[in-house]
């Protein structure tokens, strides 16, 4: 039983002519890492907000087809019901964040699911650790760097304990090296906790090589949906606009005038060194 | 055009900003300001316009010294765009939000009216005119932010972090747009942490950090030099990266352009092409 | 923002994070504690039980150690006080046909003093509560769980919204807006370009955080349990024991003492 299945999912905002979301369908296994990408106005945003019920619950709007989420109807399921499945992390650190302290925003979701005291301060501080944030228990909001904030979103969204984390292009407020922060805990929540995890991103020179699998979509369409390697050599995927990692580009262009590189395409800049180091050894 | 003298910055929460900044930027020039948050980019870029005055120091802007006028005087010759367009738009119809600036710096109706044509027509949103901004998408917002600004033709245009929220092709079109008004005349200066776009502009690039700048000169040396760019929390860009890693003493190492980089390791692989 | 001489009232009001024993006592004690002083304020009209009141919470503010924010605030109402007696008087001299008693200006000190005490006991009680303790306090006295958190919410966000409203100003300076030129009518107009924005990000933001809120459960169980909890302690009954002396001398001698006035110590009739 995949983690998420979606089929034919269509969805239009309220007094919108075009759905935002068309025909879509999509299977996220448990402990996947999927990466979604796409130009501008795709639908992964809207996307996103099926995931834990946002959509059709707090937008209204039209919503048809069929979406399961942790064997549950997102359709249907309120969303403090699906939120125990799926966290959501959004853009803006700011606007996550509610409480004077770090501890009690990472609370939130515990106590508005009445959570013994005793077993919010246990995940309270199992989250924290997780993020790299302990010492940051007792700081308020505003104190802190976007990068920080960030990882408390995401401290809050794990305190929850959901089978899978959607993070809606939670870095482009960020500066590149509190970005890689970010992905490096949410990389490491992937691997060692077995979390599923979903990346809305358009950043793939940071993000792509942590994905096995990958999705590109296209005016609320998905266009190519695979194996990261595989979908980020295709012509296709450079014709849609989507940010192809330099590495992989490079990669590309040297295959199509005869270098004769190994199959798999790379990912980042190391892959691609050491094929060309072992090529140039040669 | 503009001269930065040993600038000192401090606020009232008595932090220093700036810790003694000084450098020139010459009319038509295209200047890329980089640094971890925090080094003081924005802060420095702020004393342009008058936004902020120094704490010591000269700011100087086509000879008259910052000091000396008021922002709405220097704002003529020094267009800003701030990061999110959202702080800026407040009008019925785009025409009246680019109309705003003109307005307030005294252009009379008919000038007005050319000066938005002209506008829209650089940005593409012409078939935006009578429509309210607030209707936009993200992308266009920026763009009527950008047409608002441009309308009063300034001679140097600063933008703040441009490229944040961006798709690739949002970004490669921003890239295009931001050379051909270089090639206009213009003085460019962006404020930017991004290294890939910087790396494709190539432009001067001037790093800053913890309020001082530790480098300043050609964009390639700068952005393939990985002490200075550590010392400034700085990634270096994939293609520099790649050529980095790889340790072959005939290969350079300040290579940032893919199509150098596809040809330099074509002839190193020995490949002979068709 | 009210800048009175020196100082603004809303420097009195403004947490102030020291460690005290008054910053440690339970909130809703000393929310009670100035409830008991208000009462008693309201419940005398003569100037000497009035001062009386006044001295005694100054050794309040001095264990609080919160004296230079105290002040600023006093310094802030000064104008607020001048004025409530200046109205005093004036009303007095309209009523007694044109002419002035001693009682008059006596009576008006008696309610600038209540003025003053009130303010008094509120700074420090806003001086020595921080917004979330303050929150706590409501969420524990069973004030319905939206109230509180609008409360603390509120308060988190002011700071972010006084920089975004400083950024929009640079903004729109930066497109030669004058805020400071112009006539009254003018500089009311200035305003709107700034306004706009504020309100708008205002909207966006209320709705990212209603996202946020959302997928973070709200609304799952009505019975909300709460990370933090209150608990009166030796330093809170010790309050305690004071107000129910204060309110215990206040009711006796509203009843049954003779209050006399300056102007008899004076001899004034």
């Amino acid at each position: 039983m995949a983690l998420i299945e979606i089929s034919g999912l269509t969805y239009t905002y309220p007094g919108a002519t075009q759905p935002s979301i068309n025909n879509v369908s999509l299977i996220v296994q448990k402990g996947e890492f999927v990466l979604v990408t796409g130009p501008s106005g795709c639908g992964k945003t809207t996307l996103c907000r099926t995931f834990n019920g946002l959509i059709p619950q707090f937008y209204q709007g039209e919503l048809k087809g069929e979406i399961r989420v942790a064997n549950l109807d997102a359709a249907k399921e309120p969303t403090y019901e699906l939120a125990r499945h799926v966290g959501l992390v959004f853009q803006n650190p700011e606007n996550q964040l509610f409480a004077l302290s770090v501890e009690k925003d990472v609370a939130f979701g515990l106590e508005n699911l009445g959570y013994s005291r005793e077993e919010m301060r246990k995940r309270v501080d199992w989250a924290l650790g997780l993020t790299g944030i302990t010492d940051l228990r007792d700081r308020s909001p505003h104190e802190m760097s976007g990068g920080q904030q960030q990882r408390v979103a995401i401290a809050a969204v794990l305190a929850m304990q959901p089978e899978i984390i959607v993070l809606d292009e939670p870095t482009s407020f960020l500066d590149p090296l509190s970005a890689q922060k970010i992905f490096d805990v949410i990389h490491n929540l992937n691997k060692t906790l077995g979390i599923t995890v979903i990346l809305v991103e358009h950043r793939l020179d940071l993000t792509a090589r942590y994905a096995d699998h990958i999705v590109i979509m296209d005016q609320g369409k998905v266009r190519l949906d695979g194996d990261t390697r595989s979908v980020l050599s295709k012509e296709e995927t450079r014709l849609i606009g989507v940010g192809i990692p330099k590495a992989t580009l490079l990669y590309e262009l040297l295959q199509k005038e005869g270098a004769n590189l190994p199959e798999t395409a790379p990912l980042s800049s190391e892959e691609l060194a050491k094929m060309l180091q072992e090529a140039l050894n040669q | 055009m503009l001269t930065i003298e040993d600038v000192h910055y401090k606020y009232s929460s008595n932090i220093e900003a700036l810790k003694g900044v000084s450098f020139t930027v010459n009319d038509g020039e295209f200047v890329a300001i980089m640094g971890q948050n925090g080094a003081g980019k924005t802060t420095l870029v702020k004393h342009f316009n008058g936004l902020l005055k120094p704490t010591s120091g000269r700011v100087i802007v086509d000879g008259v010294e910052t000091t000396k006028t008021s922002v709405a005087t220097l704002a003529r010759t020094v267009g800003f765009v701030f990061q999110n367009p959202d702080h800026q738009l407040f009008s019925e119809t785009v025409d009246e939000e680019i109309a705003f600036a003109l307005k307030n710096f005294g252009y009379t109706p008919d000038i007005i009216e050319k000066r938005i044509e002209w506008a829209v027509n650089l940005l593409g949103i012409v078939q935006y005119r009578k429509t309210s901004p607030f209707m936009l998408s993200g992308g266009e917002r920026k763009r009527v932010a950008l047409a608002s600004v441009l309308a009063w033709d300034p001679k140097m245009l600063v933008l703040d972090e441009p490229t944040i929220g961006q798709d690739h092709q949002q970004k490669e079109n921003l890239r295009q747009f931001i050379m051909q008004l270089q090639s206009q005349g213009k003085t460019i200066v962006i404020v930017t942490h991004d290294v890939e776009f910087v790396a494709e502009c190539n432009p001067r690039v001037v790093l800053m950090r913890d309020g001082k700048i530790v480098a300043d000169g050609n964009g390639k040396e700068i952005l393939t030099n990985p002490q200075v760019l550590e010392e400034s929390s700085i990634v270096l860009p994939q293609i520099a990266q790649v050529f980095s890693a790889l340790n072959s003493s005939d290969l350079p190492k300040d290579v940032i352009d893919i199509y150098e980089a596809k040809k330099l390791l074509l002839k190193k692989l020995e490949v002979i092409s068709n | 923002m009210s800048r009175g001489l020196g100082g603004s009232v809303f420097d009195g009001l403004k947490f102030r994070k020291v460690s005290s024993p008054i910053h440690n006592l339970d909130p809703r004690m000393k929310f009670v504690y100035v409830i008991a002083i208000f009462v008693a304020a309201i419940l005398f009209s003569a100037i000497i039980p009035l001062a009386i009141l006044f001295v005694m919470q100054l050794p309040f503010v001095f264990l609080a150690r919160v004296q230079r924010q105290w002040l600023r605030s006093l310094r802030g109402a000064a104008f607020l006080a001048l004025f409530i007696f200046m109205i005093n008087i004036a009303s007095s001299f309209f009523t007694h046909g044109y002419t002035l008693f001693a009682a008059d200006w006596e009576n008006a000190g008696a309610m600038t003093m209540r003025f003053v005490v009130l303010v008094e006991s509120f700074s420090v009680f806003f001086l020595t509560t921080s917004p979330d303790h303050l929150g706590l306090a409501l969420e524990q006295s069973h004030v319905p769980y939206e109230f509180s958190f609008a409360f603390t919410t509120a308060v988190r966000f002011v700071p972010v919204l006084a920089e975004e409203a400083q950024t929009i100003m640079d903004a729109q300076k930066a497109r030669g807006l004058e805020l400071e030129k112009g006539n009254f009518m003018k500089r009311i107009r200035n305003y709107v370009p700034v306004l706009i924005p504020l309100i708008v990000s205002a909207i966006r933001r209320s709705l990212e955080l209603a996202e946020a809120m959302e997928s973070r459960a709200w609304g799952a169980t009505k019975k909300r349990t709460n990370l933090y909890e209150l608990k009166l302690h030796r330093g809170d009954y010790t309050l305690f024991g004071i107000i129910i002396l204060i309110l215990a001398v206040t009711i006796y001698a509203f009843f049954f003492i003779h209050v006399p006035t300056v102007r008899s110590f004076l001899g004034y009739a």
